[in-house]
This record gives structure tokens, C-alpha cells and sequence, in this order.
């Protein structure tokens, strides 16, 4: 592989309390390459939208980097100040969240803010910034671009705004988009518009995504590869078809499962009992034992660090995650014939 | 024989399950007055404006059947939830619940047993559950206001039962609601909703506030408690997974009309409105066939200034003049219905 975009290493957030340390992300690494979209999933509470946080250096105090390195493009930014990190964000970093309306500024123009941003990272003229302002509009799907420039933001529809939002994410050609439950406050019919547009600007323009959403259906369709999150850990790496279709994680394997399906239903859901643990209440060993069908003796004694298993990356000490599929793979299918 | 077929099918549309239905809605409308206030109408020369949330929609719930209404955000499925458990007057139409006259002006009693029978679930069970209140408090609140126990020890034991009933320990009613969980807070939501031993439950978008791995643990529970106690369900969501994996029918509701109504698996396999099919499109693919769906067009219009004709007619591929003009009538058959220009004349 080349050298990744960004490379997350052994990252460790923290949120001092009063009755000690929460560590909210515990250990988590991956590696983004120039152009990928790397999909992250996991249930609320899981670190997904802080791990986004931590990378573009937005955590909310007294939450903090409490150990790993972030590198993008060979640059290490953890260490960083906060001033060096404001001229990342926007310019390097893209980012969009989950409420178009809420980073949106209500009192200025959508053509305002698009040109506002464009103006403070490129070296353009205000003139320049107001065409690539209208350009950026039409690309993302908004008709009569030009005119709707002048417009406020509650002028426009959900979808709309969700539209303008990525495009000041993209405005000035940022290396890495970070898209934080991009379609989560969306319909159905829109959604599918905007992972759509979201998808095709990022190719065109070649940047990286960070995908986080809740939704596996969303990273079925938009991502190239996900990661599965679990109390602040990634529990399954791996190409995207591998993980849905095989999931080798038993977390991964019952979060297939309990997603009610469209084609052929089924008489129950598969159920996980129980739910994820709170941050003061992480169990020894992996944090999934309790509620693991499979786990044993060394599930609760041992942490499982990721260890590669055919395409992925899976942490979880079962030797059926981590064999071979191929063998597995055929027997099943000779079982079935 | 095919006068035999017909009357088959006449059968059919009348209880599209076998069962009587305990649930009959008929032409239930409902308009909100989102006019400003009469000092800036008078100012500003402005008119009133009106809000048609739902529109003439009908249908009716067998016993042990779970009905579905299913529609983006606007299209007025939580107004006609609301309106069936008496939450909203409705501006036209009827309710009927075993027969009964919901509306109808009626015995403060005869109301009172009908009230006992019908439930609501809530969308998000953080603010559905009174903070201040015990969970023993909260679930014996219906027992005590249709007086179903006498004795405080009678009271006690039911609300233990009702608690290991929905998988939390009876212990748990001394507990707040903020010691719980999503997924326990929905299931305390539930507990409360069948302290007064109803028939019919409405559920509105219940699982759409939690986690998937918990969505599963209420669904089930739900399909478990309906199974036991023979439960009716209106189930609202938005989610069409969700809804194929509870519902025997369902109902698809646009800019509040009830556009299409067929049974799960007919709807899903051949679907027939135009808007329908747009919305199953949109679903993202979780079996990844890598087949290329249709791009979806369009968003929801503003209901306070609906598109003339059909409602859809801007965002549909097959609309022609007639679908801009005329709003298409209701055609049923079979227990299914459509509402659309395009199928009537045999163009879809």
C-alpha cells in the first residue's frame, strides 16, 4: 500500500470525572489511503463520532488525547496547537455533521459562508470565491445555484442544507472529509440523494472519507471499508463486502443479524443480549464477553488486539474468527449441495 | 364460476384477515390552522393558511393483526396515530373501535372501558417517562386510574409481573427512569402501555430512537407479547425493514394520503404505486448486490401548498397531464388499495 492519507495509532481518549479516568476510545488504529472511504460503525457510545473528534482535533474538554499518534500525510497532528490545527480544519480536514441546521449560521447567507471559507484557506479574489462558491452549489444538487446563493439557511430544506453543508466541507479542496452521521436526521428518498452526491464530489476530487453512521445499510453502500466499534475499541476491520456478507467478530456477526432485512423475512431477529457497557463498567478482557454466545476463560482474562484473519482485521481471541474462510467457506457450500 | 371468484374477493376486502376487524377508520381528515396571528394578517394583508396533515385515509385492523403505516417524514402517519387514541380530534371522518363510535358523543364510561382497551407506545422513552416518578409509580398509574386493583399488595404484585413480563426484574420498580437504558426505558414504555390489559396497541415509531442490537431485543418482544396476549397493532415507522419484518399489511402513506395498502409480502415483491417503488429504491442495499438502483428524484413538497392533482405527480416518472389535473380516486380490490392515475389506466 502507498503511504496512507491519515494513520491513526494505538489512539486513546480520555474524560477525567470525579470518580476517576473514563477512557471513552481505548487503542484504536487504522490506516486511510488517498481516496478510500473508510465506513465506521457501532451503536451509540461506541467512540465512533470521537474518534472523528480526536482526528480533526474538535474534542470537548475536558474529554483529551490521552495517548497514541495521529499522522496525516506524514505529519504528525496530535501534537499540534490548537491555532496550527484551525488552519487544518476546513483546509485540510472537511468536515460534516449530523444536523445540517445547527452548523449552519443562521443569520449569514449560504453564499456568504461558502465564500467566507473558500476566502480564508485559497488565495482567491472575492470574485473567484463567489463563482467557485456557485460551482460547488451546482455540483452538490442545488438548482438555480446562483440565486439560492443569497438565500439563509431556513430557506432551504433539510436535504438542501445537508447539501450546502457538504459543500463548505469540500470548498477548499480538503485531502480528508470527515462525515459524522451524515444522513441520520434525513428521509429515506433523501439519504439516498445525498450519499450519492457525497460519494461522487469525494472521487472526483480524490479525497479520503471518514464515513461514521450507525446504519450498515448507509456503509454497504458508500463505503470501501468499514470499522466496526465496540466500547471504544474496533472489534472488525475489513473490506466492506467481506465484513457484511462474513463477519468473523461475534459482535459483528449479532449486529448483522438483528438488522430486520427487506429481501426474505425472517420470524425473529437475531437478539444480543443485554447492551453495551457503560465507560465506567468495561469489563477485563474483551468488552463483548458478557454478551458473547462463544466467549471463554481467556475472553475474560485477556484483552484481543486485532490480528489479521483472511481480508480483515479482527479482535477477538475465537479460533473459528480467525481461521481460514476458504476451507470454511467450501464445506459450507458442500454441506449445502 | 368466476361469480364465485368475485365473491371471494368481496369477502376478502371486507376482513382482510380472517377475524372481524377491531379497528375501522373511514374518510379521516385533519387540517391544523398555521395561519399567523390576526394582528400580522391584517397588517400584512395575509390570508389564513391551512395544513391538511391527513386526508381522507381509510383502513381497518383485523384482531391479532399488525397494520403498518409507513411514509417520510410529513406525510402525516403520527397525526393519524394520535388521532385514533382519541390524542387529536380528528377534522372529518370516523373511528371505530370494536364497533364502537370513537367520536360519538357517548357515556363518560362506556368511553372510560373503550379508553382501557387502546395503548399508545412513544417514539423516544426519555421523555415519555416521568423523571420524578418511581418505575413501580409510573407502571401501576394506569392500574389505578381505570381502578383495575383494589388493594395496594394486589397492585404491587401486577406491576412485578408486568416488569418480568417485558425482561426487567421486578425489583426494578423501585428504580428512576435515568437508571435505565434506551432499550429499558422502551421496555418500561411497554410494561406501562399493558398494565391496563388492552387489545390494541398503537406504536408510534417505537424503535426508532435505539441502537440496532436493541431495536431486535423490542421487536421481538413486541412479536412475543402479541403472540401471548393477541394484540392488535398499529405500528407507525419510517424505517420499511422494520416494517416488513412486523407488519401482515401495510400502508403507504404521501403528503397525507394513504397512496398504497397491500399486504407485506405483495407490497414488497410487486410494489405498484410509483412512490412506493421510489421508496423501496432508496433503501440502502444491506445484501449488496451491486445492482445500480434508480436514482431518486425530488423531496417532499411543503404540505401547506401541496401540488395540484396527485401530490406526487412532480417527482414521478410516469405522471402526465390527468396526474397534474385530477387527484386519482382510491382504487381497492382484494384488501389492497392504490391511488394513482398511472395504474388505473394500466401505464405502470
Amino acid at each position: 500500500m502507498s503511504v496512507p492519507l491519515l494513520s491513526v495509532r494505538d489512539l486513546k481518549v480520555e474524560f477525567p470525572t470525579r470518580r476517576g479516568r473514563l477512557r471513552a476510545i481505548d487503542g484504536v488504529s487504522f490506516d486511510l489511503a488517498p481516496g478510500e472511504v473508510l465506513g465506521m460503525v457501532g451503536e451509540s457510545g461506541a467512540g465512533k463520532s470521537l474518534t472523528g473528534a480526536a482526528v480533526i482535533g474538535l474534542l470537548e474538554p475536558p474529554g483529551r488525547i490521552a495517548g497514541g499518534e495521529i499522522w496525516l500525510q506524514g505529519e504528525r497532528i496530535d501534537v499540534w496547537t490548537p491555532k496550527a490545527m484551525q488552519k487544518v480544519r476546513g483546509k485540510r480536514i472537511g468536515m460534516v455533521f449530523q444536523d445540517p441546521l445547527t452548523s449552519l449560521n443562521p443569520l449569514f447567507t449560504v453564499g456568504e459562508q461558502i465564500t467566507e471559507t473558500i476566502m480564508t484557506h485559497l488565495p482567491v479574489s472575492a470574485r473567484e470565491a463567489r463563482d467557485r462558491a456557485v460551482a460547488l452549489l451546482e455540483a452538490v444538487g442545488i438548482p438555480a445555484a446562483s440565486k439560492r446563493l443569497n438565500a439563509y439557511p431556513h430557506q432551504f430544506s433539510g436535504g438542501m442544507r445537508q447539501r450546502v453543508v457538504i459543500a463548505l466541507a469540500l470548498c477548499a479542496e480538503p485531502e480528508l472529509v470527515i462525515a459524522d452521521e451524515p444522513t441520520t436526521a434525513l428521509d429515506v428518498s433523501v439519504q439516498a440523494q445525498i450519499i450519492d452526491v457525497l460519494k461522487e464530489l469525494c472521487r472526483e476530487r480524490g479525497a479520503s472519507v471518514i464515513l461514521i453512521t450507525h446504519d450498515m445499510g448507509v456503509i454497504a453502500e458508500a463505503a470501501d471499508r468499514v470499522a466496526v466499534m465496540y466500547s471504544g475499541r474496533i472489534a472488525e476491520i475489513g473490506p466492506v463486502a467481506d465484513v457484511v456478507k462474513n463477519p468473523r467478530h461475534p459482535y459483528t456477526t449479532g449486529l448483522m443479524g438483528s438488522i430486520p432485512a427487506l429481501a426474505g423475512s425472517v420470524d425473529r431477529l437475531v437478539q444480543i443480549p443485554g447492551a453495551m457497557p457503560r465507560l465506567d463498567a468495561i469489563p477485563e478482557g474483551c468488552p463483548f464477553n458478557p454478551r458473547c454466545p462463544h466467549a471463554f476463560d481467556k475472553c475474560r482474562e485477556a484483552r484481543p488486539e486485532p490480528v489479521q484473519a483472511g481480508s480483515a482485521k479482527v479482535a477477538c481471541w475465537l479460533p473459528e474468527a480467525l481461521a481460514e474462510r476458504g476451507a470454511m467457506a467450501t464445506a459450507d457450500a458442500g454441506g449445502e449441495a | 364460476m368466476s361469480s364465485m371468484a368475485d365473491e371471494a374477493a368481496v369477502m376478502e376486502l371486507e376482513t382482510p384477515q380472517d377475524g372481524t376487524p377491531v379497528v375501522e377508520v373511514q374518510g379521516l381528515s385533519r387540517v391544523f390552522d398555521v395561519s399567523r396571528p390576526w394582528l400580522n394578517r391584517v397588517l400584512e394583508r395575509d390570508t389564513r393558511h391551512y395544513l391538511r396533515a391527513v386526508q381522507d385515509v381509510s383502513f381497518s385492523i383485523a384482531r391479532g393483526e399488525t397494520f403498518a403505516l409507513v411514509g417520510e417524514s410529513g406525510s402525516g402517519k403520527s397525526t393519524v396515530a394520535k388521532m385514533v387514541v382519541g390524542l387529536l380530534p380528528p377534522s372529518a371522518g370516523d373511528i371505530r373501535i370494536d364497533g364502537h363510535d370513537m367520536l360519538g358523543a357517548q357515556q363518560a364510561d362506556a368511553m372510560r372501558s373503550l379508553r382501557r382497551r387502546i395503548q399508545m407506545i412513544f417514539q423516544d422513552p426519555f421523555a415519555s417517562l416521568n423523571p420524578r416518578w418511581r418505575v413501580g409509580r409510573i407502571i401501576a398509574e394506569p392500574i389505578r386510574a381505570f381502578g383495575l386493583e383494589e388493594d395496594g399488595k394486589a397492585m404491587e404484585r401486577r406491576v412485578g409481573e408486568l416488569l418480568s413480563l417485558v425482561g426487567l426484574d421486578p425489583r426494578d420498580a423501585k428504580k428512576f427512569p435515568h437508571e435505565f437504558s434506551g432499550g429499558q426505558r422502551q421496555r418500561i414504555c411497554i410494561a406501562r402501555a399493558l398494565a391496563s390489559k388492552p387489545e390494541f396497541l398503537v406504536c408510534d415509531e417505537p424503535t426508532s430512537a435505539l441502537d440496532v442490537s436493541v431495536q431486535a431485543q423490542i421487536l421481538n418482544l413486541m412479536r412475543d407479547l402479541q403472540d401471548e396476549f393477541g394484540l392488535t397493532y398499529l405500528f407507525i415507522s419510517h424505517d420499511l425493514a422494520v416494517v416488513r419484518h412486523m407488519a401482515s399489511r401495510i400502508g403507504v402513506m404521501y403528503l397525507g394520503r394513504l397512496v398504497e395498502v397491500a399486504g407485506s409480502q405483495e407490497l414488497f415483491a410487486s410494489p405498484r404505486h410509483p412512490y412506493t417503488r421510489m421508496l423501496l429504491d432508496a433503501v440502502p442495499d444491506l445484501a449488496m448486490t451491486g445492482a445500480r438502483r434508480k436514482k431518486v428524484e425530488g423531496e417532499i413538497p411543503n404540505p401547506i401548498s401541496p401540488p395540484s392533482g396527485c401530490a406526487f405527480h412532480p417527482r414521478c416518472p410516469l405522471a402526465t397531464e390527468r396526474c397534474r389535473a385530477e387527484q386519482p380516486e382510491a382504487l381497492a380490490a382484494n384488501g389492497a388499495l392504490v391511488r394513482c392515475h398511472a395504474v388505473e389506466e394500466g401505464r405502470a
